[in-house]
């Protein structure tokens, strides 16, 4: 194994083991099957009184209406799905850096023969990791829908959906662990996130309407837009790009915030 | 094995150390010793690569710490005042996430963390969460932490601070047995701490080098020199110029007593000197009544007072007395 990696899984090691024994880490992923379950719930009884009632307008006036309800189920999860990560993932990052800056044990990361990309690498993938673990049990919920339902629903958006998902969490993720960086409070680092995260999804709501300039660079921050496209099924260069480039800027962020810890302290 | 020349840290304005210069030979052992704020802790933290100096160099193990970082550091295990400790962890699987992110090999991983362990004693409490130690059990695996990878050089922060006298015991002995094989720089402002521990101390105030010695010559330079008391009626003035004129005085201090006229004097003297009779014949030669004359040694607390301390001297003297 290379120096650079063994450093990196030195750290991520270290921060899944801390997951493992954190009750925050089994809130969150409580949290998330809960709502994600209730949702799911919710969403497969609404849709499927939907399809009845289309059915039985069938049998009445003949021509049924084009009604695809596993496709519509499918948009509308992982559109909740989003959300709930938008609200749970601020509470999975708030503890990466700042729990370190209160215990003082970042002093100990930072006089090790490792850099602080290794840091911010191995910190980061962990918590994608726990990102991947909270959506492991939600592939059961398209298991059902992808055996029982007929016809069955296009798998490419079931595939599109997750990228999305997975793109979306690794940007809060990315934002999670940068502002986590600029405190000593989890609390602070909790709620700034979640703002941030907010308002960067509903961006082009606030923003002025499209045509303007600044309307156009609003609709083009709103992540909500990006992530529409995904959970439609539609894969679109703009969106990756833009999820790549945010989770860059976050890795990024967090490595000057780290370097720039040696300054400020006194 | 520690090169540190004209190393100055500022944080804007305010200046935390100024022009330090030091050598520590291998083996050696080494304290800093200072009142809290000297800027031992900067001091340390720049030698260990958490902090950038603002100017000056600092060669580990003949690695600049600021430009062959990585190469530094593995050379360094540092505990600092706070130890740095995962709660969480156990105390095996916390040495070996040390072992790991400094680099040690994974075969060599597993002798090390028990080599670390038994050097602390703390092998009946391997597999106990680090949350349910006690502070000074706390205190021997950040111990253990900064002696894991085998280190050349050791820099510990304070590593007897908020320990009972027992476990102070413990850690002063740990400390004399890396002598020899690590070279140890450590903290304190704990005066017998140096002495029982130190090779050479360096004594560090508001960020400058006060003194260097061994702790040997320094007991001895404590033990000779002396301080004697006087109480006294007379012209202040005239007094000073009096007992300084007497070879081998070195610091005079007055202090007016509260009953009309009265003065209270602390007359330092060069070691091995007895000036008593002399002071006092120069004293009653000028007429003036003298009530009382008395020697006291200068304790080491004394002198690294006298080198620390803000305060006046009288106050410090006084204090003392």
């Amino acid at each position: 194994m290379s120096g650079f990696l063994r450093g990196v899984v030195a750290i991520y090691r270290k921060e899944m083991g801390h997951y493992l024994v954190s009750p925050v880490a089994y809130v969150v992923l409580g949290m998330f099957l809960l709502i994600g379950g209730l949702f799911y719930y919710t969403i497969l009884t609404f849709y499927m009184e939907r399809s009845l009632a289309a059915s039985m307008q069938a049998m009445q006036f003949g021509a049924p209406p084009e009604v695809d309800v596993p496709s519509m189920t499918i948009n509308s999860l992982f559109g909740v799905l989003g959300q709930v990560a938008l609200f749970l993932l601020p509470m999975a990052t708030m503890g990466v850096y700042a729990e370190e800056r209160r215990r003082g044990t970042i002093e100990l990361l930072m006089t090790s023969p490792v850099t602080d990309w290794q840091i911010v690498l191995g910190k980061y993938l962990a918590s994608f990791s726990l990102f991947l673990i909270l959506l492991l049990p939600t592939l059961a919920y398209h298991g059902v829908l992808f055996w029982k339902s007929e016809p069955r629903p296009p798998l490419g958006i079931m595939l599109s959906g997750y990228l999305g998902l997975l793109l979306l969490g690794g940007a809060f993720l990315a934002l999670g662990n940068f502002i986590s960086s600029l405190t000593e409070s989890q609390l602070i680092a909790a709620v700034v996130t979640f703002c941030v995260a907010l308002v960067l999804w509903i961006i082009d709501i606030a923003g002025p309407g499209a045509g303007t300039t600044i309307g156009e660079l609003f609709q083009y921050l709103s992540v909500l837009r990006h992530y529409e496209d995904f959970a439609r099924g539609v894969v679109d260069t703009t969106s990756l790009v833009f999820f790549g480039s945010w989770i860059a800027l976050g890795l990024f962020l967090t490595l000057r915030s780290l370097d720039s810890m040696r300054w400020r302290r006194a | 094995m520690i090169e540190v020349e004209h190393l100055t840290k500022r944080y804007g304005d305010t200046v935390a150390v100024e022009d330090i210069s030091f050598r520590v030979e291998r083996g050696e052992i080494l304290g800093f010793l200072g009142p809290n704020g000297a800027g031992k802790t900067t001091t340390m933290r720049i030698l260990t690569g958490y902090l950038p100096a603002t100017a000056g160099t600092v060669r580990v193990a003949g690695f600049d710490v600021a430009e062959q970082s990585l190469e530094a550091r593995r050379r360094i295990g540092y505990l600092p005042e706070q130890p740095p400790l995962y709660p969480e962890m156990t105390v095996t699987g916390y040495l070996d996430f040390v072992a790991r992110i400094k680099g040690v090999p994974a075969a060599e991983r597993r002798s090390r963390v028990d080599a670390a362990i038994a050097m602390t004693h703390l092998g009946e409490y391997r597999r106990e969460l680090i949350k349910r130690l006690s502070r000074g059990y706390r205190q021997r695996v950040g111990l253990a932490q900064a002696l894991v990878h085998d280190p050349e050089v050791v820099i510990l922060d304070e590593p007897t601070v908020g320990l009972d006298p027992k476990q102070i015991i413990e850690v002063r002995h740990l400390i004399k047995k890396l002598r020899g094989n690590h070279t140890v720089i450590l903290s304190t402002h704990i005066l017998p701490e140096v002495s029982m521990t130190c090779d050479r101390v360096i004594i560090i105030n508001k960020g400058r080098i006060a003194a260097v010695d061994t702790p040997a010559n320094l007991t001895a330079q404590l033990r000779g020199g002396n301080l004697v008391r006087l109480e006294l009626r007379g012209d202040r003035n005239g007094l000073e110029q009096t007992l300084r004129q007497i070879p081998g005085v070195r610091q005079v201090s007055i202090e007016a007593l509260p009953d009309g006229g009265r003065l209270r004097v602390a007359v330092e003297t060069e070691p091995g000197s007895d000036l008593r009779s002399r002071i006092a014949a120069a004293v009653v030669g000028r007429g003036w009544e003298l009530y009382e004359l008395r020697a006291v040694s200068l304790t080491l607390e004394e002198i690294f007072l006298r080198l620390t301390t803000e305060e006046s001297e009288e106050t410090t003297l006084e204090a003392r007395a």
